[in-house]
């Protein structure tokens, strides 16, 4: 106290701190709404036409000083609380977390398995839960990168991008079928990894950061300037459309060819490719997942966890530091690579423009908030990131708004991430134990 | 068994090591002091090859591993405590010990993980506790345990008795010659508690500025005056 308050200065009553408090608040929220509320632009045809809208600004800023008040006077209240044990209800939130991930995650497995057949889940909502789950399944590949090897890879849309255009040139040029694409587009992305990853893995985390960062803008470069192969800006249209195990979903098959809903006897629905594509990429989230939990209790997880715990350890424990980041490296690139081609082949059309860098910041926001390293973590993150804003399309406007505000209240209450847990990966069974 | 000759090593232009010949014979417990910035640590990391000589030799056992990677020295046989314990606080004393034993193959775990903990009973009693949560002293246990499970036959220790209580620091020496009696491991031990270090050594050195000034037995240089003098006055519990 006597630090920061200089001799003299009189200490203002509380009544007048909070209002002066509040009217702080209330001139930022005002600068910041004068350009970015205050003015729209109707274009009218010919000209482009300025609205003034300084009601909203009045209101934002009315709304903030007063929000301002009810938030210090809370958080006050609620900051005593929580100053006695922050430890404790760190790990008490943690503890309940797992209880619940012992009922959830089951009930959540099973819902995606049956969703398809619930009775609201029509075209769109399958579509929208396919789209979820691309990014549950790059969050994974890069939370094994980020999360457990801790190299911070800002360029994570890259393999995505090589998977998504291995699939569309394997299968356009060489006719290859989805399933033999796939496992190629995941080793092409891989080795993509190695290869970016064995000069600059040496480099420490924000030189890493720079340099994955440049990989994905050169990626996507050479996606936009390479026309005769990548098609340029146009892309690659056309990437044919999976086939179950060979029948293809469409209504007039070619000649010699039977249709699925003929070899099934069903009627033609254009439903059966989306619920065919929803189990797809259900299906590589679930190897996603059972993959990283298994790495995970085997050496060389455990390697990824402590190179990210500290380096000179695991050097001085005989773990060669660049062969261990390299796997991770490689095997979440895999996995982008395996996003890529399914995002291909459900799109049907490609171009550099799905491939920007802020595909790669959303990947790394939601392995962020989820917590680093923590799977279930992921999955709440896209629901946030990725299912919220599409469902909230109608507020368009103010999805960034939210997003922000979102940002910062996790970033309040949850600065270790929505689910930071790590539960040990070898534990005995209690006869063995000790004294507990 | 273990031979520095004419080491000198550099961080980028500053002179860490200026030519340092010392010898370890297999069986001794031998101790290097000196004070603080003197090169101490730098020694135990050029054997490890982590800053690697710039100039001189690093012989283990016939091999010469002056240019070889960190990785592939561990592998010859040679663990090290590091300075200030580096555990890795989040993982459980198990999966410590996990990390410590696996590029080895986990085949000898158990058999190992038994020998451990009759050396240090308190980590079996702390085994599923995160690293970081231990105190200071069953950390130090648990780096010394870490560096044990690769089965070295050198064990290179930075300063265990760093920030400990005098209790816990004569428990830690204990265990240091028992580990060097018991299970025969020679050990390279760095400390600034020379009155410790000296009386359990077989022999010693004294680093001054990245040279070594003066070695013997451990009996010796503890009556030497200007070891005395420099190191030992009124400091020695
Ligand atoms: N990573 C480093 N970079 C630059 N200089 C270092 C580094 N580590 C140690 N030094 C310098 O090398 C000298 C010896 O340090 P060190 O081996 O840590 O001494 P001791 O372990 O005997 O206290 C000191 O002058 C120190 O400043
Ligand atoms: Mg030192």
């Amino acid at each position: 106290m006597a630090a920061t308050t200089l001799p003299g200065a009189r200490e203002d009553s509380p009544l007048v701190a909070l209002l002066k408090d509040a009217g702080i608040a209330a001139a930022i929220a005002f600068l910041l709404a004068l350009p970015l509320m205050g003015f729209q632009t109707l274009d009218s045809g010919t000209t482009v036409d300025l609205q003034y809208r300084f009601h909203w600004v009045a209101i934002a800023t009315v709304g903030v000083f007063f929000g301002r008040i009810v938030f210090t006077l809370l958080y006050r209240r609620a900051g005593a609380a929580r100053s006695k044990a922050p430890g404790i209800v760190g790990q008490g939130m943690a503890r309940v977390g797992e209880g619940l991930g012992r009922f959830l995650v089951p009930a959540f497995i099973l819902f995606a398995l049956i969703l398809p057949f619930l009775p609201f889940a029509d075209r769109r909502e399958i579509d929208l839960a396919t789209y979820v789950l691309i990014y549950v399944m790059l969050g994974w590949g890069l939370n094994i990168v980020v999360g457990l090897a801790g190299l911070l890879d800002l360029g994570y849309v890259a393999f995505y991008a090589i998977g998504a255009y291995s699939y569309a040139l394997l299968a356009k040029t060489f006719g290859f079928s989805f399933w033999l694409c796939l496992p190629l587009a995941g080793i092409l992305a891989a080795f993509l990894g190695i290869l970016l990853g064995f000069p600059v893995l040496r480099l420490r985390g924000d030189y890493l950061a720079i340099v994955t960062l440049g990989f994905g803008e050169i990626i996507r470069v050479i996606l936009v300037n390479w026309q005769p192969v990548t098609g340029g800006p146009n892309g690659i249209s056309g990437v044919p459309r999976p086939t179950f195990f060979g029948l293809p979903f469409t209504n007039d098959p070619a000649e010699g060819e039977t249709a699925f809903h003929e070899f099934f006897n069903l009627d033609f629905a254009s439903l059966h490719r989306f619920v065919f594509l929803y189990y797809v990429i259900l299906a590589l989230v679930l190897v996603t997942n059972a993959v990283t939990l298994r790495l995970r209790k085997m050496p060389i997880g455990r390697a990824w966890e402590a190179l990210r715990e500290d380096e000179i350890a695991c050097r001085s424990l005989g773990i060669n530091p660049t062969n261990t980041k390299l796997t991770a490296f490689a095997i979440g690139a895999m996995f982008g690579g395996f996003a890529g081609s399914f995002f291909a082949t459900r799109q049907g059309f490609i171009s550099p423009e799905s491939f920007t860098f802020i595909e790669s910041a959303v990947i790394l926001a939601i392995v962020v908030l989820g917590g680093m390293g923590s799977q279930a973590g992921v999955v709440v993150a896209t629901l946030f990131l990725v299912l919220l804003p599409e469902l909230a399309r109608e507020f368009a406007q103010f999805r960034m708004l939210i997003f922000g505000a979102a940002m910062v209240l996790i970033m309040v209450w949850r600065p270790q991430g929505l689910l930071a847990h790590r539960a040990p990966t070898v534990s005995l069974g209690p006869g063995s134990g000790g004294s507990r | 068994m273990l031979r520095l000759s004419g080491v000198h090593t550099f961080y980028g232009r500053i002179e860490a090591l200026r030519g340092v010949d010392l010898t370890v014979e297999e069986g001794e417990i031998v101790t290097l002091i000196g004070a603080n910035g003197a090169g101490k640590s730098t020694l135990l990391m050029t054997i490890c090859g982590n800053p690697r000589a710039r100039r001189g030799e690093v012989r283990f056992e016939g091999h010469d591993i002056t240019q070889m990677p960190t990785h592939d020295i561990v592998k010859l046989g040679i663990a090290q405590s590091p300075e200030g314990r580096r555990i890795f606080p989040r993982m459980s004393v198990i999966e410590n010990l996990k990390m410590g034993a696996q590029n080895f193959g986990l085949a000898h775990f158990d058999e190992d993980l038994d020998r451990i903990f009759r050396l240090f009973p308190i980590l079996k009693d702390r085994q599923s506790q995160r690293g970081g949560t231990l105190s200071g002293g069953q950390q130090q246990m648990l780096a010394i345990a870490r560096a044990l499970m690769s089965r070295p036959r050198l064990l290179l220790l930075d300063e265990p008795s760093l920030g400990l209580a005098p209790l816990v620091v004569k428990q830690i020496f204990e265990t240091i010659r028992e580990i060097n009696q018991r299970q025969r491991v020679t050990v390279l031990l760095v400390e600034q508690n020379a009155y410790h270090a000296l009386r359990l050594a077989h022999r010693g050195y004294v680093l001054v500025n990245g040279r070594i000034s003066m070695s013997g037995s451990g009996a010796e240089l503890l009556a030497n005056p200007e070891v005395r003098a420099a190191y030992l006055e009124g400091g020695h519990v």
